[in-house]
């Protein structure tokens, strides 16, 4: 390799890092002062590609220059500012006091909806923008040419940062970013507009997602599937930087550009899972990312957001709940073949939706990639299933919930050190990265064609009776996760949730309790994607996938995580929303996320959430006995 | 719940009727509709499969004002489309949902081959009829073929072979592959080299790049094959991984003095979007609209212009050519009984838009071909040039490499 090479590899990797750290940074912002993990941040980028691609052409009808290229980045940039401070007012303003993850879930509808207005307003085609004017030619570099507006995108990342970094520090409105990154409690005590705050950074995010589209018009067609091909590294890139840090979003962002620069040259397939890998040594490393601080509310006793007021049965949920379950068992005896089908998959859901939300309504830990032991559970059992063990179905399965807890255990065990944010990344990282030896190691595991055949024994094969012992597995589940829950090993966790320095005080091992909580989380879902590849006959890697993990937090936000009961309802919910609309359009998602967007609105604290408030409202004793949990909590703050 | 129900249909009755058209009834056909359940993705692969869909309609509406299905009664076509979700667990939920609920005598199409993997193994187990219409991979006739399933459009590896037979001349050796990392990718690749190795004496690969699909980093992996100095580049990538390394290579002179081998690039799809940056003389395959004339190709797209308002893509041929094919089976079945519509379609010739099709017996594989030629601008449009159909039948599968593989 010789010296001009690597020169100009050097340049390939520093223009990709320059144009990844202006979006991140307005992801890093926005967290930074909302706590919002802010899943539309993608679409913004992708309306600003769509933008561009709409106001150039228009433009350069009056003249092909340079600067009405520049004019036409910016104001297609602050077109996408102008929607985000939409969302902001007609969306997330609504729902700031709700817990932080149903702001994620309805930042998550946003994506949907706006994947297919896009499709609506623009069409399926992929739509190449024009290239800059000026910046079309190579210029000749020790010999090599190199694409002039990739030279222009070098210094772009550097002259946003310096602009940020000028706001940050002279203006009024980014002294109060700071603040508010820092301490969002104490910015909104001292007096400051929280609103006009909020919305300010919504329009710097969305601006910032916008212009890093638009940059990459000259480069990239606008397609369809920009958001979500983005979304993740940009997040990497500001976990990795540490959340709301600009420069360490900088940083991190040009580690990551040269690495895929460089790494591409001796593992040619290494960006599927790169910079996974890298999140997660920085991680296990720095748990707060490179530049990233720990929390100051961290350390406070903070009304946490999970269960609060457990209480048992009273004989309204009793009856409730044995009639539901008769009602599921007999599902074959009422319904149709395909009834039976979509009740294999509630159940299966069902189960792995309450695995998840033993971790995060009751133990605080909130993993963005449970599908990993999901898929790990599934993969186990396929793989033995068909594999040169051709082991029956029995044994499959009690080989999945095995692997799965395996998995959670290895993944768990640096997981639980961390807190928060960063903890949701690394478990997403570790997601990515079991996705990736799916996907990449095809001898064994059929790479993303998956493996076919993987079918029940024969004395299940009827779809009735694999029905039933779906039905077996998945109650005998959830019933023993939720006696886990009411046990002292559920109260030992919550206490950890609630106040990890004051459960430490108490003498409780919060990390191992964590660490086995998460272990028993991941089996239960292993069981369940075990279950669930012996009902679909195949495995593959979008068992594993994050659209995978996000579904599953889907479920339990839409039933309520502040319950016990919530991820069931949640799952049966979300899964009969997603089945009603598919058949009817081709728009299915945008109704999907519509569906999402006003249960958040709606019903902020989920479906079982909204019920218990309304029993409350309305004097149900056993409720109100229950609610002066929260008051407690409240007090302890 | 059941009252959320209520109120959930109410509010999406309407909104339903702004969807797609999911049915067409006959006109000088009669008698109950023969159901077919097409499922695909027509909201993640838009750009592929609504020209698809739209294709199929016309089909199925010239069908049924000939008369149907006259083997049958004159029994007018009908095709309920739905989402698979693009991904296998999806799709076999819905097809499932189409069996049970939708009664449809056999199911069709999927675009991603673990979509069509997933459907062929369903319809193996619940042994019903699986058309599989674009899934590329090889696996879907070979190693993971079943009786159950049969393929139209040419794989993977008819494809490749296609190239090779197209390029080998030049007597190119030192060549570099990108592809996207999946299975298409891969195993394009792995084909080209086994072609091309046998074809060329001294044949070697000095360099490989499998940028994840749909995010290359053109940047870098135009620097890393340049690097290597092939003279020859064989291409996989498709829609927007293509237009990134299109412009990138254009602008860093990769292609320059170079032969470039490329893989589906000339279909409509996929070439139109890189407009007047499509680089000359790329050897591909693909699909020329205006320029077929053979087979009343002509009318086929007068009609489709006519209809929809827009030129046919290489989806709407293969959406166009589908029904027939059906129809054919059909007439020939005198049946909806999946045994003997698997027998009726063995070996079966369809006379189409692009000549006669012949859906292979050993490996249940049509022999529809693909146009094979070079890119080029004419004006500012992208099209090809010096193209010719390369009929699928002389690029398939050796039989006994089809028995060898095919051991079920």
């Amino acid at each position: 390799m010789d010296l001009s090479f690597l020169v100009i590899q050097a340049l390939s990797g520093l223009a990709s890092a320059s144009a990844l750290f202006v979006i991140a940074s307005g992801l890093t912002i926005v967290f930074g002062v909302t706590r919002i993990v802010n899943f539309a941040h993608g679409s913004f980028y992708m309306l600003g590609a769509y933008m561009a691609v709409t106001i150039l052409p228009w433009l350069f009808e009056f003249d092909r220059s340079p600067t009405l290229f520049f004019v036409g980045v910016v104001a297609s940039a602050a077109v996408v500012g102008v929607l985000g401070v939409l969302m902001e007012v007609l969306l997330l303003r609504r729902i700031y006091k709700v817990p932080e993850l149903f702001q994620l879930l309805a930042t998550f509808g946003v994506v949907l909806i706006v994947q297919d207005v896009v499709l609506k307003v623009w069409g399926p085609v992929d739509i190449t923008g024009p290239r800059a004017p000026g910046l079309r030619h190579g210029i000749e570099i020790f010999g090599q040419r190199f694409p002039a507006y990739e030279m222009f995108l070098i210094f772009v990342g550097p002259a946003v940062l310096g602009a940020l970094i000028l706001i940050m520090h002279k203006t009024r409105f980014g002294v109060l970013i700071r603040a508010a990154t820092q301490d969002r409690e104490m910015v909104g005590a001292l007096g400051v507009n929280q609103a006009m705050l909020f919305t300010g950074t919504l329009f710097l995010g969305a601006f910032l997602a916008g212009l890093g589209g638009a940059l990459q018009v000259p480069r990239v067609a606008a397609n369809t599937g920009m958001d979500l091909s983005i979304i993740t590294e940009a997040f990497v890139v500001t976990v990795i930087g540490g959340m709301g840090s600009v420069p360490g979003a900088f940083i991190a962002a040009l580690i990551i550009g040269l690495l895929q620069a460089f790494g591409i040259l001796i593992f040619p397939k290494i960006t599927l899972v790169l910079v996974f890998l890298l999140m997660a040594v920085v991680l296990v490393v720095k748990p707060w990312g490179l530049m990233g601080k720990p929390d100051v509310a961290a350390g406070r006793a903070i009304l946490p957001e999970g269960i609060l007021n457990l209480k048992r049965f009273g004989g309204v949920e009793k009856l409730f709940w044995a009639a539901a379950a008769v009602l599921v068992l007999a599902i074959p005896f009422i319904g149709d073949a395909y009834k039976v089908k979509v009740g294999i998959e509630i159940m299966v859901f069902a189960l792995a939706a309450f695995s998840l939300n033993l971790l995060i309504g009751n133990g605080g830990i909130v993993s963005f990639g449970h599908a990993a032991y999901f898929g790990v559970g599934a993969y186990a059992a396929g793989l033995l299933a068909t594999g040169p063990l051709k082991l029956p179905m029995e044994a499959a399965l009690v080989a999945a919930p095995i692997a799965g807890g395996l998995a959670a255990a290895l993944f768990g065990y640096f997981v639980v050190r961390l807190s928060g944010i960063y903890l949701a990344m690394l478990t997403l990282a570790f997601a990515q990265i079991t996705y990736a030896i799916c996907f990449q190691w095809v001898e064994v595991t059929g790479g993303d064609n998956g493996v076919v055949g993987v079918w029940p024994s024969r004395w299940a094969s009827a779809r009735e009776v694999y029905f039933y012992v779906v039905a077996v597995f998945s109650i005998l589940a959830i019933v023993a996760l939720r006696h886990l829950i009411y046990a002292p090993f559920g109260y030992t966790l919550r206490a950890a949730r609630d106040s990890a320095n004051r459960a430490d005080a108490i003498g409780i091992d919060v990390r191992t309790h964590r660490w086995l909580a998460f272990t028993v989380a991941g089996a239960a879902a292993g069981l369940a994607g075990g279950l669930y590849a012996f009902s679909k006959g195949s495995i593959d890697p979008t068992m594993i996938s994050i659209g995978m993990s996000i579904d599953f937090l889907m479920m339990i936000l839409t039933g309520g995580i502040q319950t016990v009961m919530g991820a069931l309802v949640g799952a049966a919910a979300f899964h009969s929303v997603k089945d009603f609309f598919m058949p009817l359009t081709d728009f299915w998602r945008f109704f999907l996320g519509s569906s999402i967007i006003l249960i958040v609105l709606l019903f902020p604290r989920g479906i079982v959430g909204a019920v218990d408030t309304f029993r409350e409202r309305f004097g149900d004793r056993s409720a109100a006995a229950g609610a002066k949990a929260p008051v407690l909590a409240k007090e302890a703050a | 719940m059941a009252k959320l129900n209520l109120s959930r249909r109410t509010v999406v009755g309407g909104l339903a009727a702004t969807g797609a058209a999911l049915t067409a009834g006959g006109v000088s056909a009669q008698g109950a509709p023969i159901r077919i359940g097409e499922l695909n993705s027509y909201s993640r692969m838009a750009a592929f499969a609504v020209p698809y869909r739209n294709g199929m309609q016309l089909a199925m509406e010239q069908i049924n004002a000939a008369g149907g299905i006259a083997g049958m009664g004159n029994r007018p076509l009908e095709i309920v489309f739905r989402d698979d979700g693009s991904t296998p667990g999806d799709a076999v939920r819905v097809a499932e949902e189409l069996i049970t609920r939708e009664r449809v005598s056999f199911i069709a199409g999927a675009f991603l081959s673990n979509v069509g993997l997933a459907l062929a193994d369903f319809a193996n187990q619940r042994k019903v009829l699986y058309l599989a219409t674009e899934p590329l991979t090889d696996a879907l006739t070979m190693a993971s073929g079943n009786p159950y399933t049969f393929r139209v459009r040419p794989g993977t590896y008819m494809q490749t072979k296609m190239l090779v037979e197209a390029s080998k001349a030049k007597g190119i050796k030192r060549w570099a592959i990108v592809a996207p990392n999946y299975e298409y990718g891969q195993s394009a690749a792995a084909a080209f080299k086994r072609l091309m190795g046998e074809a060329v004496q001294g044949f070697e690969v000095v360099a490989e790049q499998f940028p994840a699909l749909g995010r290359v980093d053109a940047g870098a992996t135009v620097g890393a094959l340049a690097q290597s100095r092939p003279d020859g580049i064989f291409n996989v990538l498709f829609g927007a991984d293509l237009t990134a390394f299109v412009r990138e290579g254009n602008t860093r002179g990769l292609f320059e003095r170079r032969t470039v081998v490329s893989l589906l690039s000339g279909e409509p799809e996929y070439l139109l979007p890189l407009g007047d940056e499509t680089p000359d003389g790329w050897i591909t395959t693909g699909y020329p609209p205006e320029q077929v004339t053979a087979h009343n190709h002509q009318a086929f797209v007068t009609a489709y212009k006519a209809k929809f308002n827009d030129t046919p893509r290489l989806g709407t041929v293969l959406g166009y050519v589908v029904p027939f094919m059906i129809r054919d089976m059909l007439n020939k079945a005198k049946s909806t009984e999946t045994d003997a519509m698997i027998a009726a379609f063995k070996d079966l010739t369809t006379e189409t838009i692009c000549g006669p099709v012949t859906m292979r017996g050993i490996d249940q594989q049509s022999t529809l071909g693909a146009w094979v030629g070079e890119t080029t601008l004419n004006g500012k449009l992208p099209t090809m040039k010096n193209w010719r159909y390369v009929d699928g039948k002389d690029v398939m599968f050796p039989e006994a490499e089809v028995r060898a593989a095919r051991k079920a």
